[in-house]
């Protein structure tokens, strides 16, 4: 008999050393999430896979489930937190949804679809963030950067390229480029990489894709992100 | 989808009072386009339209704004007379609701945002084939510009957002018919867009 432990009021099975959140979407459970990829390891930093485990709060993506562990995610007082945290992510950036190539698709958008973020509610820093277009093939949209370091992580464990990286402390953080030059045409990256494909927002886009599905079409148009992250963890085990 | 349903009635307002709730709607920095949309609930703007009385709007043309029941702001501010007119929606309105995406976050007027105003307007009266003498226009009935383009609800309290790059129609009318109802509105799944 395999263990279990509850979320919310469901009881979901786990095998040892997975992580709650990974349990949870094995069994087709949404809980949100940003800076976590199935293939990647687990970077705890986006804090919107924050749950509550015996009174505390800590991140699904890095707790190991435990047997009957009592653990509550769906709960207006921590979704109300996700959503604090998703507007904030969304004044710290530059977030012009219309814009976007990546509008239907993005997963911030999506989460705060989810959460049923109606306004940014904070103040704008609307920060100057130039784009790099010096790849032939892919461009970068620093504005939309939300530092989940997906694709650095993406780059160094399974490119083995270590093309990006998160600089500075704080406030300050933001992406780089590791190169001389800090052009991503200055680097070895390259459409077949990881990293070109697990960027949660609008940052990381191949050229001359576009608007080729319109929007209305797209993939969170079609459906919320808990109902499609849930059915593809649970039927295949492990997202693309 | 009981939204696209024109012939039912919206609900009677709440307290079913004898005067109909006013309804004011105000383009600041926006382009039109979330006017056009709401022009888009097509002919549920007869059932609108027996449920409340215009005030200042586009569809008016009345130029000052009385005490309103709802105010509908589109777009953000970018100039002084953008924030004048929005606390003076502020003042007189008893709901105030940001429509669409300039209203709520600056939209495409806030791309400007991260650029020094005296090198945009360099770059637009001097640098211009076509405004060879132009200089920067400084006339004194010119609203001054802000060095920001900013959301409204950075100015105002705002009691209620509907995103959208426009709102759909059935977005606005979904709103519109629960504030008439005196419930507060909720966009679900397919109502709910930033784009
Ligand atoms: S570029 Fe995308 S994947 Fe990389 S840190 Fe920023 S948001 Fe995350
Ligand atoms: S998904 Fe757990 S902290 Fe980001």
């Amino acid at each position: 008999m395999s263990k279990t432990f509850t979320l919310d009021d469901k009881r979901i099975p786990f095998e040892d050393g997975q992580t709650i959140l990974q349990a949870a979407l094995a069994a087709s459970v949404y809980i949100p999430h940003l800076c976590y990829h199935p293939d990647l390891e687990p970077h705890g930093s986006c804090k919107l896979c924050t749950v509550k485990v015996g009174g505390r709060q800590t991140a699904a993506c890095t707790l190991r489930a435990a047997e009957g562990m009592a653990v509550e995610s769906d709960t207006g007082e921590i979704n109300a937190q996700r959503l604090a945290l998703v507007q904030m992510l969304f004044v710290e950036g530059n977030h012009f949804c219309p814009s976007c190539e990546q509008s239907g698709d993005c997963r911030l958008q999506a989460t705060a679809y989810q959460l049923g973020m109606l306004s940014p509610h904070f103040d704008h820093f609307f920060p100057n963030r130039p784009v790099d277009a010096s790849h032939p093939d892919f461009l970068l949209d620093f504005n939309r950067c939300i530092l989940c370091s997906l694709c650095v992580r993406a780059s160094r464990e399974v490119d083995g390229k270590n093309v990006f990286a998160l600089a500075g402390r704080g406030l300050k953080t933001h992406l780089i480029v590791n190169a001389p030059s800090g052009k991503l045409g200055d680097t070895d990256f390259g459409g077949a990489d990881k990293a070109a494909h697990v960027c949660p927002v609008g940052v990381i886009l191949p050229k001359r894709r576009g608007f080729a599905v319109p929007i209305g079409e797209r993939t969170f148009d079609k459906s919320s992100i808990a109902d499609y992250v849930a059915s593809r963890h649970g039927k295949r085990g492990g997202e693309k | 989808m009981t939204a696209h349903d024109a012939t039912r009635p919206a609900p009677p307002p709440a307290g079913a009072p004898e005067r109909k709730p006013k309804l004011a709607t105000v383009s600041l920095a926006g382009c039109f386009g979330c006017h056009m949309s709401f022009l888009d609930i097509d002919e549920r703007l007869f059932t609108l339209i027996e449920h409340v009385t215009f005030d200042r709007s586009p569809f008016t043309d009345k130029k000052e704004v009385g005490e309103c029941d709802i105010g509908l702001i589109e777009g953000g501010v970018c100039n002084a007379e953008n924030v004048q007119i929005l606390r003076e929606f502020r003042q007189h309105c008893k709901i105030l609701v940001a429509l669409g995406a300039c209203a709520i976050n600056g939209g495409l007027p806030a791309q400007r945002n991260s650029i020094p105003l005296s090198s945009l307007l360099q770059a637009v009266y001097y640098s211009s084939p076509r405004l060879p003498h132009g200089g920067i226009p400084d006339d004194a009935e010119l609203p001054l510009l802000l060095d920001k383009v900013h959301p409204i609800h950075e100015v105002v309290k705002v009691d209620y957002f509907i995103p959208g790059c426009p709102p759909s129609a059935d977005a606005i009318w979904s709103v519109l018919r629960d504030l008439l109802a005196g419930r507060a509105p909720v966009l679900g799944h397919g109502m709910l867009h930033y784009d």
